[in-house]
């Protein structure tokens, strides 16, 4: 074997593994995506968090603007301690408030951050007053099984 | 009281077992060895070129190939399948997750095995059954450094760039056949392909995973033709034993690997 032909295809292999490593990179991974170790920490106290997950995203208007860090159980208050790390650039008012939504019929569940009217702003260790818990389709349908109830009740 | 079969029966797991664990010890003194002795290989380079030309770029055409039609056919199929529930676009993600995280290092090693692995041990095997390596070491050159380690290094290198390109090719022959053929919607394609895997979790365990079948398959091709009986008849089982060896090796170790990678948070 020629040494010149050797060389050429080991750079020819070389070049296409690294391309490839690059378009797994670039475009199939989230390069967009800031990275979750950036930004700052707030936290969140809900009743319920239904199906949550750590790293689940946090949007507000729709856009993704950080990630669930931790969820642990608060033993003296018996809810769900949420923390969220938010995105640097993203600033929100100290009144915002959370929401546990979930994407379509069946999809992951997230949170949806509202921004509300103060002129401060959430900061580092930030606790977030204002939650509502995630919707549990049995509750729900209790619900509303409960007032179809009363409701023929009241016509009797 | 000799001959009944429980006896006969022990003395057969016990040479199994006996044999199994001298087998073990002599593959990691001889992976020892060659990490040992791998000075030559940062010296003379051209070794290191000419393995990773024989182990590499002579694999490209099968791992572009078959990368290829695994995606053509992962695009298909799932395609087929995520329309009954109206959600075409989510193929990008199906045929992206499977192929990073399983399918690219998985496919990509047993392909590798099986085309360059088998050839070095029939290399190496045919090198002891004729006596080259008897005569190199009558010249003084250590066989080590100068036929196993530069071998050994090439693969390792090799291994997960292959991967990474099975991948790649597959993504690219399911783009081909969801966007380009049937019509799936391209932004919508990517964009959720994007939104779901993440570099770190994903990527980068896949290349983790290629590292390490990259060591095995390596490991066990070059041992085995190491280890081979110097007939015709050794190296024809030698290579035949490195095939289904790193086969099974690759498929357990995958198993372990996604156990502690993907599971948890």
């Amino acid at each position: 074997m020629q040494r010149g032909t050797v060389d050429i295809w080991v750079g020819i292999f070389v070049t296409v593994g690294f391309l490839g490593l690059l378009f797994l990179a670039l475009k199939v991974g989230s390069a967009n995506n800031f990275s979750v170790s950036d930004g700052y920490v707030v936290s969140a106290e809900f009743d319920n968090i239904g199906g949550l997950k750590v790293k689940a995203p946090v949007k507000s208007a729709g856009v993704v603007v950080g990630r669930v860090d931790r969820i642990v159980f608060n033993n003296s208050t018996l809810r769900a301690t949420v923390t969220i790390r938010l995105g640097r650039q993203f600033e929100f008012p100290k009144d915002s408030s959370v929401s546990i939504l979930t994407a379509g019929l069946l999809g992951e569940q997230y949170i949806g951050l509202d921004g509300g009217g103060d002129i401060d702003l959430l900061v580092n260790g930030d606790k977030i007053l204002l939650t509502q818990s995630a919707m549990v389709l049995e509750k729900v349908i209790g619900q509303f099984l409960f007032n179809k109830a009363s409701e023929s009740g009241k016509k009797n | 009281m000799r001959n009944n079969t429980l006896f006969r029966g022990m003395i057969l797991v016990g040479k199994l077992t006996i044999d199994g664990v001298w087998k073990i010890g002599s593959a990691s003194r001889f992976m020892f060895y060659v990490i040992c002795r791998s000075g030559m290989t940062v010296r003379r380079p051209r070794l290191l070129l000419d393995e990773i030309y024989f182990a590499g770029a002579l694999s490209l055409i099968i791992i572009i190939v078959s990368g290829l039609f695994v995606g053509l056919v992962l695009g298909l199929q799932g395609y087929e399948t995520l329309k009954r529930y109206g959600s075409a676009e989510a193929v990008g993600t199906l045929v992206a997750l499977s192929l990073v995280r399983e399918l690219g290092p998985v496919v990509a090693a047993l392909l590798f095995a099986s085309r360059a692995g088998s050839a070095m041990t029939a290399k190496i095997g045919i090198m002891k059954s004729t006596e080259q390596l008897s005569a190199m070491e009558m010249m003084a050159v250590d066989p080590y450094s100068r036929v196993v380690t530069p071998m050994f290094w090439g693969g390792f290198f090799s291994m997960p760039l292959l991967a990474a390109i099975f991948s790649a090719m597959g993504i690219f022959g399911g783009y081909l056949i969801t966007v380009v053929v049937i019509g799936v919607d391209g932004g919508a394609f990517w964009s959720q392909m994007q939104a779901s895997v993440d570099f770190q979790g994903d990527i980068l365990n896949g290349i983790y995973k290629s590292v390490v079948f990259g060591f095995a398959v390596n490991a066990i091709a070059l041992f085995e033709g190491f280890d081979c009986l110097p007939t015709a008849e050794g190296v024809s089982r030698a290579v035949t034993r490195t095939v289904v060896t790193s086969a099974l090796a690759v498929l357990a170790l995958d198993f372990v690997l996604t156990a502690f990678m993907f599971t948890g948070a």
